[in-house]
């Protein structure tokens, strides 16, 4: 062996690690310029929204290659940014529609077409919806919080109307019709794949698109990359700037921040609040951060164990929080702060927002010692490991402050496949945790974190019939009603602070100075029809 | 020979049956639930207990393992929740990207170990050992993903030597004609030099880092085996009756030092097989430690059991072929056993 080949394969390796100019032949320069490179951390598992276990990035997918009769119109942030608008619903697939206090009847947009080219009719939006209610899981639950909950509500009346009967008024209806899940999908196609025990295609639908919305998935290597492709004849909104869409996966956050600053990637979304920090700066960026709505970094205590059974120390721990050093050295002050409001009250209809509680020991210890633990105790605070970026120096510098009252914390983490199954026990006396509702009323959030019907959110098994009462309330009411009946909830949440809320989240963006057109949406998911590179 | 084999063969399976039936009660007494896991944002109570029957987590543990080895026996590893993609597939893809970085690192640690190694043993004492002794303690001293990360940083983020750390390929060109799943290889035989000229500059990196991580072992391995028998009587013997130095260093010395070597090179290899997930997070490499990893993590049981599995018969595969190699390499070998 092999000396001469030693100095040749050393030789391959040393050239092949240093630069050459990169083949590039001019089709491809055009290529380049007409595609938008993604860079993202986790990939879809999944082309079906309804399908078991789809995940996120996943929803991503559905939005930008799927249709929905309706969607949000777009408004201004504070910032100057796009953002969408919940409160402006507009056309679709369907071009109107006729709202009346038991139905609302959508008339289809006539020359839409399926990826395929066959017309999308009624009976492909009445399968669809028949589909989402009826596979059950995460579909079936999210068009249930917009009373859309049996196939006979949906009604397709001729090829272009679809009617939807109410089995009750529920503000929220509307809304959910926007919302990623009621996605309308090609029911003749899906038959065709569908078996005798499959009849609603969800094997056939995981891997393949069975849609007509703006982006046709063009290749798709699970787990390192999808490839989109415009779809030329789409009708149903203004044709998309971008032409094709690679979405690669990098799953090193260093490196995903490297290949931006380098010019390489066009846009990096979801970054850590560090990175954005210092991004900020780059002259060469645009960097956009907006305030998750319906959204909170809380301290859950729980309500059902001593010692926080008992709200006097819930509120000296509410008072014990290191507030503003957690916005400074954890998040880089890119959140907003939910704490040291003028007072512990209710400050309009919308959630989150401040409440009264800042960091004062002194008055946190008196708590501790009127509840009847001067000495203070011993207890347990939990984390998702999944989230450690944000959760462990958060917790830590909890677990400092505390220690200041007499309570002490030892730090519990745990995996994020562990920490669904934690939730649902109800069983851990101190987490931190973030949770944020996709419809932008308080309500909705209450509902799922507050409320005694003890979803999974409700994580700290808080129950007050009171309180209860004020949410269904104002689910279904409007006016000065729904007002005072918001008042009420907010104002019990504050007072009785089962849970402690510390911060709202960013949802931060990055991009090269080119790109332009990026928008907020409520789903947290980048949508690339309204994206241009130029 | 074939006897060997074939023994060497009985002997493998038992430990692969034990290796199904471990790794089976070891995904399920994990402490994660993947139902609550993949039930989603908005999970009730129900919708987890019907994801759990979709699942077939419901039924009781004998229940699951006839279903599953029934499965294996269809060569079916089940589906992966979290890619969505049925194990056997993903493997079949991922295993080549993670087996063509393995390999390449590999020689380029053969190609620069054993010389040194050999130099080191012939020149003891020199500057040359002295420089294969750093060398070594260096590399292995510095764990992968910090190599990795160094090298993207200096050859990528600052001197833009090599090209971005996207994974296999670069973005704009498309893989190659799958005959066997590398990229180095495939575009070989199809001709396309350009995407051959992409695939080798996006596995330099990876791999070099990786080479360095297992220089040391092989280098001082080397050198050891070398020096033990550069000292014995027949090399002294050889030289007394006037044999070129480099005959007696490579026909004769280096010959018989290799043995312990490719024991070394085996273990080296399975090593870097299984252990490169971290090289694989940095350099967003798509291949089977990352994969591995990512179900770890999600509780995903299919893609775990079909990890181990497939490592248990790539381990066994290679020991055989290890055996193999040494009965051609040292004929005493066949005589031993």
């Amino acid at each position: 062996m092999k000396r001469r080949s030693f100095i040749k394969t050393t030789a391959a390796a040393g050239a092949a690690a240093t630069t050459a100019p990169a083949i590039w032949s001019e089709a491809k320069a055009q290529a380049r310029n007409e595609t938008l490179l993604l860079v993202t951390e986790s990939p879809p598992n999944s082309m079906d929204i309804h399908g078991v276990g789809t995940n996120r990035p996943a929803y991503e997918v559905s939005w930008n290659c799927y249709d929905r009769l309706i969607t949000y119109g777009v408004k201004k942030d504070a910032n100057g940014n796009d953002h969408y608008d919940y409160t402006k619903l507009q056309p679709e697939l369907a071009t109107e529609w006729d709202l009346k206090p038991n139905s609302v009847t959508f008339k289809l947009r006539k020359d839409a077409k399926f990826h395929d080219g066959t017309p999308i009719t009624a009976k492909d939006v009445k399968w669809s919806f028949d589909r989402a209610v009826t596979v059950g899981g995460f579909p079936t639950f999210q068009m249930k919080a917009g009373s859309l909950e049996k196939p006979e509500q949906f009604v397709a009346v001729d090829d272009n109307t679809f009617r939807v009967d109410f089995v009750r008024a529920d503000k929220l209806t509307m809304p959910d019709i926007g919302v990623p899940v009621p996605v309308i999908m090609n029911s003749g196609l899906c038959k065709k794949n569908a078996t005798a025990t499959d009849p609603w295609a969800m094997e056939w639908c995981k891997n393949n698109l069975a849609a007509g919305g703006a982006y046709k998935v063009e290749r798709w290597q699970p787990g390192q990359e999808v490839v989109f492709a415009r779809n030329d004849d789409w009708k149903n909104g203004p044709l998309p700037k971008v032409r094709r869409v690679i979405q690669r996966i990098i799953p090193s956050a260093g490196n995903r921040r490297a290949l931006l600053e380098r010019g390489d990637a066009d846009i990096s979304f979801d970054l850590p609040s560090k990175d954005f920090a210092e991004l900020k700066t780059s002259p060469k960026l645009t960097v956009i951060g907006t305030p998750i709505e319906n959204a909170m970094m809380y301290l859950g205590m729980n309500v059902n164990q001593k010692p926080f059974d008992n709200v006097k120390v819930r509120q000296a721990v509410a008072w014990a929080i290191p507030y503003q050093q957690i916005m400074d050295s954890v998040m880089f002050g890119q959140a907003l702060p939910l704490f040291g409001g003028a007072d512990n009250k209710f400050k309009g209809a919308y959630w989150p927002q401040k409440d009264g509680y800042k960091t004062d020991i002194a008055k946190a210890k008196a708590l501790m010692a009127e509840a009847g633990y001067p000495a203070g105790f011993e207890t347990t605070l939990s984390f998702d490991l999944g989230l450690a970026s944000t959760n462990e120096p958060l917790t830590i510098l909890i677990q400092e402050s505390l220690g200041q009252i007499g309570i002490k914390a030892s730090i519990n983490k745990i995996p994020g496949a562990n920490w669904r199954g934690e939730l649902l026990k109800k069983n851990m006396p101190m987490i931190t945790n973030a949770f944020g509702g996709w419809l932008n009323y308080p309500e909705y959030f209450f509902y799922w974190c507050y409320h005694g019907q003890n979803a999974v959110f409700n994580t700290m098994g808080y129950k007050n019939p009171t309180m209860d009462a004020l949410i269904d309330k104002a689910r279904f009411t409007t006016g000065p009603e729904y007002e005072a009946a918001v008042k009420g909830f907010i104002d019990i949440a504050f007072e009785e602070v089962p849970r402690v809320p510390i911060f709202q989240p960013l949802l931060n963006v990055a991009m090269q100075k080119n790109v332009t057109g990026y928008r907020y949406w409520f789903h947290r998911q980048l949508d690339y029809r309204q994206l241009v590179k130029g | 020979m074939l006897n060997l084999l074939l023994s060497r063969l009985a002997t493998a399976i038992p430990s692969i049956v034990g290796v199904v039936v471990v790794t089976f009660m070891l995904t399920r007494l994990l402490p994660g639930d993947p139902a609550a896991y993949f039930a989603g944002l908005a999970a009730s109570p129900q919708a987890i207990a019907e994801i759990r029957a979709k699942l077939g987590l419901d039924k009781s543990l004998p229940e699951q393992f006839v279903g599953y080895i029934g499965d294996l026996l269809h060569g079916n590893l089940g589906n992966s929740l979290s890619t969505g993609q049925p194990v056997v597939v993903e493997i079949a893809t991922r295993l080549p990207a993670s087996a063509e970085l393995t390999l390449f690192a590999l020689i380029v640690a053969v190609a620069i170990a054993i010389p040194l190694g050999v130099l080191a043993a012939v020149k003891q004492g020199t500057w040359i050992d002295h420089t294969c002794r750093i060398v070594t303690t260096a590399g292995v001293s510095l764990p992968v993903f910090f190599t990795g990360l160094l090298f993207a940083y200096v050859f990528y983020y600052l001197l833009q030597w090599a090209p971005a750390p996207t994974g296999r390929l670069d973005v704009f060109l498309s893989p190659p004609t799958h005959i066997t799943g590398f990229y180095l290889i495939d575009s070989a035989l199809t001709g396309n030099l350009e995407t051959l000229w992409g695939a080798l500059r996006q596995l330099a990196l990876p791999a070099i880092s990786m080479a360095i991580f297992s220089l040391a072992p092989l280098a001082r391995m080397t050198r050891g085996s070398m020096l033990a028998v550069l000292g014995s009587d027949f090399i002294r013997t050889a030289r007394a009756s006037g044999l070129s130095p480099r005959t007696v260093i490579f026909t004769y010395a280096f010959r018989n030092a290799v043995l312990p070597v490719i024991t070394t090179l085996g273990m080296v290899f399975s090593f870097l097989l299984g252990a490169n997930v971290l090289v694989e997070t940095v350099f967003a490499w798509p291949g089977i430690g990352l994969y591995a990893v990512n179900a770890l993590i999600t509780s995903d049981y299919a893609p775990v059991q079909g990890f181990v599995l497939t490592m248990a018969i790539l381990y066994v595969a290679l020991n055989l072929t290890i055996d193999f190699v040494y009965g051609l390499v040292d004929p005493r070998v066949r005589l031993d056993s």
